[in-house]
């Protein structure tokens, strides 16, 4: 068995502006300047019609009434949305902009295309500059204030819909707890509104207040239930989590996606049932896990064991290794297993060997030097500058930008790389199909969404609906002809129309 | 010397943060040669920075 799983990664940026523009004005700017500047020919609508937020993974819907209002992001039809030619979506949600993805198929691309989603970001802000030079917007990828705000970075995997829920939750749990030792994005401050002034590893621990629950802004769970596959619900649930980091470094990015990734696939084997792992008070060690950087401490399980979080995360590892012999992983894959031995080793040894690969070290880093040459403390605004500046892309003076740059902070694409994703989907995914029919046929195209495309031939007859549910079909192999040989969209429509009726 | 200067809480008193203890001798060697370029880019104003840098919450 090989890991195919889709995979995907959303950030809702942090943005401000140096006159205060309220963030929905500075995100819209954002998304309308890129598109108009960029890819003047695709004005399309997202298509909603598909989407069921409030649908619950345990097998129940929610009414809007019994949820918090924001859970739904339908209502927010007015705002920008911008379907990107790399597949992915570019769009505003809860006062921030946010880059969703193109689907993938492996670890590694997913810290490609989000790196992308950076560029675009990035490139966004140029262009409105251009427009509004008064108003400078500034783009941060983190997920705190500090003030008591925190907006997320939502990690998505597809499981097989045979695998009980149940099982995911209690075999992964541990998992999405502990890892937070090499993902955590690191931040100085204690608490949601920062009432201690100390540094801890992860920035969203403090923020999660559930184990298992839908919402997203309020109670935030460890494991969301949202049950929205965009994919066939009788073959395919899609795990959305929303208790990561947004990471600056590149391996850090591939261990939180890789790693987990590797264990639902465990987990779907069956290959978990006898490991014992349940954490007795999952959210309370979330945060006692985040504030312990000598990682020393332990956390108690329900059957009364302790366990540090590196125990854990050996446990977890060591059952992975064995699980690899019998399965033919990728080289990616295997990149992750090999990264994720090495940084256990190191963590124990000197976390200062892993500030080249990890957010909350690297920070820390340079907070610590900061601290004793000028003799600061963690109340100091110099310092909790360095946080929030870490994470600053908008013009490549952010921090991390400049650790990247110099190499302390490792890189595992070159600049060649990440443009080829701004403009190009992953060839291995639906993603594909719908970011080269965006362009080739952007005059007929209406709308679309993840798993639809609604093309709009001829202004006297209705709408065509394509619907892409399976995400494995429209890859490049499976559609690159189809494409070539299409001259126009109603080429394309009676193509694909005949070649559903033939398979 | 570092041991004395974490603060931990809201007063302006250092004091020795229990976490910090297991390795609170920094080091700083791979960063040496950017301090000055990390400098260049920190805000001339912190406080303004740090008290501005307000959001609204997202999911």
């Amino acid at each position: 068995m090989t890991i195919n799983r889709i995979l995907g990664l959303e950030n809702e940026y942090g943005i401000s502006s140096s006159k205060n523009t309220d963030p929905i004005t500075l995100s819209n700017r954002l998304v309308s300047a890129y598109a108009k500047h960029t890819f003047p020919n695709i004005k399309i609508r997202w298509d909603y019609d598909v989407e069921n937020p409030l649908r619950d993974a345990r097998g129940f819907d929610f009414t809007r009434a019994e949820v918090d209002y924001s859970v739904s992001t339908h209502e927010d039809m007015s705002v920008y949305n911008f379907i990107l030619p790399n597949g992915g979506r570019f769009y505003v949600d809860h006062a921030h902009p946010e880059y969703s993805s193109p689907e993938t198929i492996n670890p590694l691309d997913v810290v490609k295309w989000d790196l992308a989603g950076e560029a675009i970001m990035q490139q966004a802000a140029a262009l409105d500059l251009e427009e509004n030079p008064e108003d400078p917007i500034r783009i941060f990828k983190n997920n705190v204030d500090n003030k008591g705000s925190s907006y997320g970075t939502h990690e998505n995997y597809s499981t097989l819909r045979q695998t009980p829920f149940n099982a995911i939750i209690k075999h992964l749990t541990a998992h999405l707890i502990t890892r937070q030792i090499y993902c955590g994005a690191g931040r100085i401050g204690i608490g949601q509104n920062s009432e201690i002034f100390d540094y801890q590893i992860s920035q969203r621990a403090d923020y999660i207040e559930n184990h298992v629950g839908l919402e997203t802004t309020l109670r935030r769970p460890i494991i969301n239930t949202r049950d929205e596959p965009h994919a066939d619900p009788t073959k395919y649930r899609r795990l959305h989590l929303i208790l990561g980091d947004a990471n600056m470094s590149d391996m850090a990015t591939l261990l939180k996606v890789g790693t987990t990734s590797i264990i639902l696939s465990m987990i779907e084997d069956g290959f978990l049932d006898d490991l014992d792992l349940e954490i007795a008070e999952p959210v309370n060690s979330t945060q006692l896990i985040s504030y312990d950087l000598s990682m020393q401490k332990t956390i108690e399980m329900k059957n009364g064991k302790k366990f540090t979080a590196l125990n854990i995360q050996e446990i977890y590892l060591e059952k992975a290794k064995s699980w690899l012999k019998n399965n033919n992983l990728s080289s990616q894959y295997r990149l992750v297993i090999e990264n994720w031995e090495s940084t256990l080793r190191d963590l124990k040894i000197d976390i200062y060997l892993l500030a080249n690969k990890i957010d909350w070290i690297a920070k820390y880093q340079i907070i610590q030097k900061y601290a004793v040459d000028k003799e600061l403390v963690f109340k100091s605004s110099i310092l909790q500058s360095i946080d929030i500046k870490y994470s600053e892309i908008t013009k490549n003076d952010g921090i991390a930008q400049l650790l990247r740059k110099s190499n302390i902070l490792t890189q595992l694409f070159e600049p060649e790389n990440i443009k080829d994703a701004i403009l190009n989907p992953p060839k291995s995914t639906r993603a594909w199909l719908r970011g080269k029919v965006l362009l080739k046929y952007s005059d007929n195209i209406s709308a679309a969404s993840w798993d639809s495309l609604i093309f709009d031939v001829d202004k006297t007859e209705s709408l065509i609906r394509i619907s892409t549910l399976d995400p494995y079909w429209g890859d490049y192999e499976s559609v690159n002809t189809l494409l070539e040989i299409s001259h126009t969209a109603k080429d394309f429509i009676s193509n694909i129309k005949s070649l559903r009726q033939t398979n | 010397m570092s041991n004395q200067i974490f603060g931990k809480g809201p007063g302006d008193k250092p004091e020795t943060s229990e976490t910090m203890k297991a390795f609170s001798k920094p080091n700083t060697k791979g960063i040496d040669s950017i301090l000055d370029e990390i400098d260049s880019v920190l805000e001339k104003n912190a406080e303004e920075f740090v008290k501005g840098f307000i959001q609204k919450g997202g999911q």
